[in-house]
């Protein structure tokens, strides 16, 4: 029987080859397809346990539950909003490249048997969705511990609205910098400099946490940031080597080189650190890996090994110096430090895939007719216009609801503990 | 009698515990504390953030002995508790007025 099976379904795969009108472009291929709802899993595990573990165990007792609860409903308000409209403001019929139409919105036209390259377009659209989740959740990193909780949530509709959606749109959804050859394989200039830059705009508007820096706020818990640490390595893989939405070469590729640039940016900030201060510590060596699966998401799909091996030391060395020294110098209180390693990290590697695309460099290749100098310059406009466009709408949205819902809690409810104070409840009730 | 009241570093409990046993003390109450002496504190550094902790973890002993066991139960806690390291600890001793044992009543060293 099964011997008979496999006649039949290799007499239409021949009949497929010498009838190409038969294999049309838009065949369901159930590799991929299981690829991808592996991928799809492994990208949501990234926020909810992962990124929710990696920020609770960084903050102080008293707000542990209140980043998990963020990035918790961050993970609701994204998947009904991106069910409504924001799926096809993201990936509907391109608008003169700027926008997707409404042509998508509630789902419309996405059944069983809708096809998306060689997956279900089911599939395809909630593999999209955990990148929207896990874009806002960043941002929680860059104003934990201060800001109101309906205020937040009424930034993060607004934001994935008119930031993340346009975005996403223009390098992914057919729209002009992606049309222009930007190259962004998996989200160094969509999630990870979008996120950012928003996180950095946040907390200049919101202001220091009061007692920042001269007051201690020792991490909760860094057995969860560790543990939280962990399972974002692991789920990248799907983030990563799923974004070539097949289960072939490039994703084979993705998924090793992402392994190797993460790996050696722990290292060199773990290096760093132990010089600078003279020992290692279980947080750099997290913050490194984290800079390094930031900075090779752009790179993955185009780069080799040993471009890997550079980007991950380059990433581990900037955002280093972005969090240790930079932050400092200039004041700003980025919590858990969302611009220092997703903004920074993002930048390095959005301008470094431009160099190690190249084929001399053991990457996939430049594309025809462009030159080594001419795809870094692409690069740069790419995280350029979406640092400058997120900046300054990310800027708007916080004014705005500054003036109207307010952003911040009060000084007596930021010292008693958003845990407490925002939601009846405490993280830890240990005694 | 004699209230015998110890600071110690957290990890020589047991070998404390164990000494005063041999020394003949019966009882003894454990509480878990923070403070500092000439160890002063130390630092924390999270991603560049440095932080001073002024008040170190200790563990606190307290142990009532008629005033025969005194000298041998001070002894035996110096001995076990040393490392020869700053931040050891302290030994204090004071009077102690009376004891008594709830379940029969007794009081004075019978109480111990």
């Amino acid at each position: 029987m099964k011997a008979l099976k496999r006649c039949v379904a290799s007499g239409c795969a021949l009949l497929a080859a010498t009838l190409p009108g038969i294999a049309a472009a838009q065949e369901l291929d159930t590799g991929n397809t299981a690829w991808m709802l592996t991928s799809t899993a492994l990208v949501l595990f990234m926020t909810i346990p992962g990124l929710s573990l990696f920020y609770a165990g960084m903050v102080r007792a008293k707000n542990a539950l209140s980043v998990m609860m963020q990035c918790f409903t961050i993970t609701c308000l994204m998947t009904v909003l991106w069910a409504l409209y924001v799926y096809s403001l993201a990936f509907g019929t391109d608008v003169g490249g700027v926008i997707g139409d409404l042509g998508k919105a509630f789902m419309a036209g996405v059944a069983v048997d809708s096809v998306s390259g060689s997956i279900p377009e089911t599939v395809f659209s909630m593999f999209q969705l955990t990148f929207a989740i896990i874009t806002p959740a960043l941002i929680v990193g860059a104003f934990a511990e201060r800001m109101k909780f309906s205020a937040m949530l009424c930034f993060m509709a607004l934001w994935v609205t008119l930031v993340y959606a346009p975005v996403a749109h223009w390098v992914w959804g057919g729209g002009w910098l992606g049309t222009m050859g930007v190259k962004d394989f998996a989200g160094g200039t969509v999630v990870h400099i979008n996120a950012g830059v928003a996180g950095l705009m946040a907390a200049l508007v919101l202001g220091k946490r009061r007692g920042f820096p001269q007051t201690p706020m020792k991490p909760s818990n860094l057995v969860l940031t560790m543990v939280g640490a962990g399972m974002l390595w692991v789920g990248w893989f799907g983030f990563n080597a799923g974004s070539e939405l097949a289960a072939d070469g490039v994703a084979g590729m993705a998924m090793a080189v992402t392994q190797i640039a993460t790996a050696a940016a722990a290292l060199t900030w773990m290096f760093l650190e132990w010089m600078a201060h003279g020992k290692p510590s279980a947080l750099g060596l997290a913050s490194g890996a984290v800079a390094g699966l930031v900075a090779i998401t752009p790179a993955s799909g185009f780069v080799g090994p040993m471009g890997a091996l550079v980007i991950g030391v380059a990433s581990g060395l900037f955002c280093y110096l972005a969090v240790v020294k930079a932050k400092r110098a200039f004041g700003y209180d980025d919590s858990l430090d969302a611009f220092g390693v997703h903004g920074i990290g993002g930048v390095v590697g959005a301008i470094l895939t431009g160099v190690f695309i190249d084929a001399g460099l053991g990457g996939a290749g430049l594309p025809e007719g462009v030159s080594l100098g001419g795809q870094v310059m692409l690069q740069v406009i790419g995280a350029g216009t979406t640092i400058i466009y997120c900046g300054i709408v990310s800027l708007i949205i916080l004014k705005v609801l500054d003036a109207t819902v307010g952003l911040r809690v009060s000084e007596e409810q930021e010292q008693v503990g958003l845990d407490l104070v925002l939601h009846d409840e405490q993280g830890y009730n240990l005694s | 009698m004699k209230l015998i009241t110890a600071v110690i570093k957290p990890f020589k409990l047991e070998d404390v515990r164990q000494a005063l046993g041999e020394a003949g003390v019966q009882g003894m109450t454990v509480t878990e504390v923070k403070g500092f002496g000439r160890q002063k504190g130390h630092t924390e550094l999270y991603r560049g953030a440095e932080y001073t902790v002024d008040f170190v973890p200790k563990t606190k002993i307290e142990a009532a002995v008629p005033d025969s066991l005194l000298d041998q139960a001070v002894e035996a806690i110096i001995a076990a508790a040393a490392t020869g390291s700053i931040g050891d600890g302290k030994v204090f001793v004071s009077d102690l007025e009376n004891a008594v044992r709830i379940r029969t009543g007794e009081t004075g060293d019978q109480a111990l």
